[in-house]
């Protein structure tokens, strides 16, 4: 599925200052019974953010409305658990384009990268400068520069970089996805099967 | 000419890189795919949006499980959006041509359960399934790891995925088990000490005399959980006790082709002097039967333990407090004797038919405690059958419990075996996050001995004051 072209994102963030945040917070299980890719944004989080008659929880921070934008950050260990990519949609369709953190699993990582997230790791020092920084002012601006692999606190300028592989990178930028590469190569895949034992 | 020396693992992925992208991942060949009814229909959709065909039909094999109930299995699905994603499977599956175990087949179950018992999991394989616990087919000496539905459809249409090859660690456990010690309570342990994030980045091997002595069933118990570590995956090198649980297996190779492939599996192990970038050692007489009091797989503790202050857990102690909160626990207070209301043996990691055989080792002669709700839920229709045949189900019974139909059931809680919320459920599965089996639900995750010890007594036992 394509999905849109990453290259600097300028926004506010909503900080989510929680450890080992599981795919199965992100999303419960009990949601990922559609046969198409629509309409996850509306359970993003629905048992932090929802009460069981559906009311709003309000001390969510997805409900409060003080805190928007289109970047999430996540404490340590973001998206760890099932390997559901319904989670990295969920968080698509919910609006988000980065997810910043200090930790990724490994699954979700790869799962954003699939869908179009751009998922920034960041020292752990950095990362709570962002959730101070947020703290203090919920309109603080953060500047995710894809092109020059940096994150930038914009009221302060503090910055750090950010490692991506210059494929993946490409990849965003453009707009492309590993299908159409894998597809390109069909031939050559074709002949290593023949040699395969299995 | 010398060598260099390999890593079970490098000889296991080098042989499947078709090419290797420069500041970029390797396209990996991928020998056998398993789907199920969840992840699988937005990747059909994908594809035909693209105008693309399954390259390898033969290679993929489909079983229905995450979603199904597990009573009145012939009767027809109530839930109409579980029933469509069945359809759904069926449709697609039939569509191009691939082997589809839906439900009511005879073959039908767990997709990390029927795999290895039918022989389609091998040694020296890559394996990927849309599902975290793809990792258990590791326990053959194979490169087995969980993936996203673009990747489902990277695979049908190309039989390739694209993946940065991770780090190395070796996670060795020397001597002997002690009694009433099962292979979930090993991983638990592990998982305990490196954290639920502690080997991510990171494909494991697990190494060593526990590992050696261990059977397939208990193996494929421990790969499976390398994920709840935060590693893509574990291995074991394949040996005599691999070749025998395959031989025979109705789609394992025979005759010649048996003979060729066991020369090769043969191969398939770590050289002397093979370098890992992390190793870490254990001995498997500092383990005891463990339990999580947390909400992830890395809050376990040794049974007799009291559950540590968040100073000694380490971590963020805002998260700590959270999660403690969350299952209704006090820092330093004993697991021992806390009421348990729900029991679920089950599982693909410890759904097979010797975790039945424990599970029913302390069941048989007593009576289940009258306030437990117990799911018993076998992990495909041939363990059901060796549960019929060995006579468990006849203790099983006697005891006032009921056997179950196939299928993942309490472990996601995606069809109706949900734990109530605030309801605490001793349980085999493999994660205890929040809600994770029913919105509010509070898991302890355990070995089927510690599950059948709770399941009797009403409350956390240690299971060796019942063992004969």
């Amino acid at each position: 599925m394509a999905y849109d072209q990453f290259t600097i994102l300028r926004s506010t963030a909503v900080p989510m200052p929680i450890e080992n945040v599981d795919t199965d917070q992100i999303i419960p299980a009990r949601f990922l019974k559609a046969t198409e890719r629509k309409g996850f944004g509306d359970n993003l989080f629905r048992d932090w953010r929802y009460e069981s008659d559906n009311t709003p929880k309000k001390d969510f921070v997805l409900n409060n409305p003080i805190y928007s934008g289109k970047i999430l950050v996540g404490g340590k260990n973001f998206g760890s658990g099932s390997s559901r990519e319904h989670a990295a949609w969920a968080i698509y369709d919910y609006g988000f384009r980065c997810v910043v953190s200090s930790f990724f699993a490994d699954i979700f990582k790869n799962n954003s990268l699939n869908v179009g997230i751009l998922p920034v790791t960041v020292s752990p020092e950095f990362l709570d400068k962002i959730f101070t920084a947020i703290e203090a002012d919920p309109k603080t601006e953060l500047v995710v520069d894809l092109p020059a692999q940096t994150i930038t606190i914009a009221a302060t300028g503090e910055s750090e970089s950010f490692d991506i592989n210059s494929y993946k990178k490409h990849n965003l930028m453009n707009g492309y996805d590993d299908i159409d590469y894998l597809q390109a190569m069909k031939e050559e895949i074709k002949q290593f099967a023949e040699k395969s034992i299995y | 000419m010398s060598i260099k020396p390999a890593t079970l693992f490098d000889k296991v992925w080098d042989s499947h890189v078709v090419r290797k992208i420069e500041d970029g991942p390797d396209v990996l060949f991928i020998d056998r795919h398993f789907i199920h009814e969840v992840t699988s229909p937005v990747a059909f959709l994908g594809m035909e949006s693209r105008g693309l065909k399954v390259m390898f039909p033969e290679k993929t094999f489909a079983t229905a499980d995450h979603n199904t109930p597990t009573i009145n299995q012939h009767l027809p699905v109530a839930d109409p959006l579980s029933a469509n994603q069945l359809k759904a499977l069926e449709t697609n599956t039939g569509k191009y041509g691939i082997s589809h175990w839906g439900l009511g087949n005879p073959k039908n179950g767990i997709v990390h359960v029927v795999g290895p018992e039918n022989g389609i999991t091998l040694p020296g394989m890559t394996i990927v399934c849309g599902d975290s616990h793809t990792s258990t087919h590791g326990a053959f000496g194979a490169i087995a790891f969980g993936i996203g539905t673009s990747e489902v459809e990277m695979v049908l249409s190309s039989q390739c995925i694209m993946q940065p090859k991770p780090k190395k660690m070796r996670i060795s456990v020397n001597g002997k088990l002690g009694k009433g010690i099962l292979p979930k309570d090993v991983v638990l342990y592990i998982i305990s000490q490196l954290t639920a994030a502690g080997a991510t980045g990171y494909f494991v091997e697990f190494a060593g005399e526990a590992f050696e002595n261990m059977s397939m069933e208990g193996r494929m118990t421990v790969c499976n959980m390398s994920i709840e570590m935060g590693a893509r995956g574990g291995m074991i090198a394949p040996d005599e006790t691999t070749f025998n649980y395959i031989k025979g297996r109705e789609k394992a190779p025979k005759g010649e082709a048996w003979d060729k492939a066991l020369a090769y599996w043969k191969t398939l192990k770590t050289d002397e002097g093979a370098t890992f970038d992390k190793e870490y050692v254990f001995n498997a007489s500092d383990i005891e039967p463990m339990i999580t009091y947390g909400t992830n797989p890395g809050m376990g503790i040794g049974i007799t333990k009291s559950i540590p202050t968040a100073e000694a857990a380490g971590g963020s102690k805002s998260s700590y407090e959270k999660s403690l909160q969350y299952m209704g626990f006090h820092e330093a207070e004993p697991m021992l004797g806390k009421k348990v209301d729900y029991v679920f043996i089950g599982s693909c990691t410890n759904g097979r038919i010797e975790d039945f055989r424990a599970f029913a080792s302390i069941v048989k002669g007593r009576k289940k405690a009258d306030h437990v709700t117990a799911w018993i839920v076998p992990g495909s229709h041939i363990v059901e059958q060796q549960i019929r045949e060995e006579g468990i189900l006849d203790i099983l019974t006697e005891a006032g419990f009921q056997l179950r139909q196939p299928g993942c059931s309490a472990c996601l809680a995606m069809n109706d075996d949900k734990v109530p919320a605030g309801k605490y459920a001793v349980s085999t599965s493999n994660r205890n996050f929040e809600g994770r089996q029913g919105p509010g639900s509070r898991t302890l995750l355990a070995s089927p001995l510690v599950a059948a010890a709770a399941a009797v007594t009403g409350v956390v036992t240690d299971p060796r004051e019942l063992i004969a």
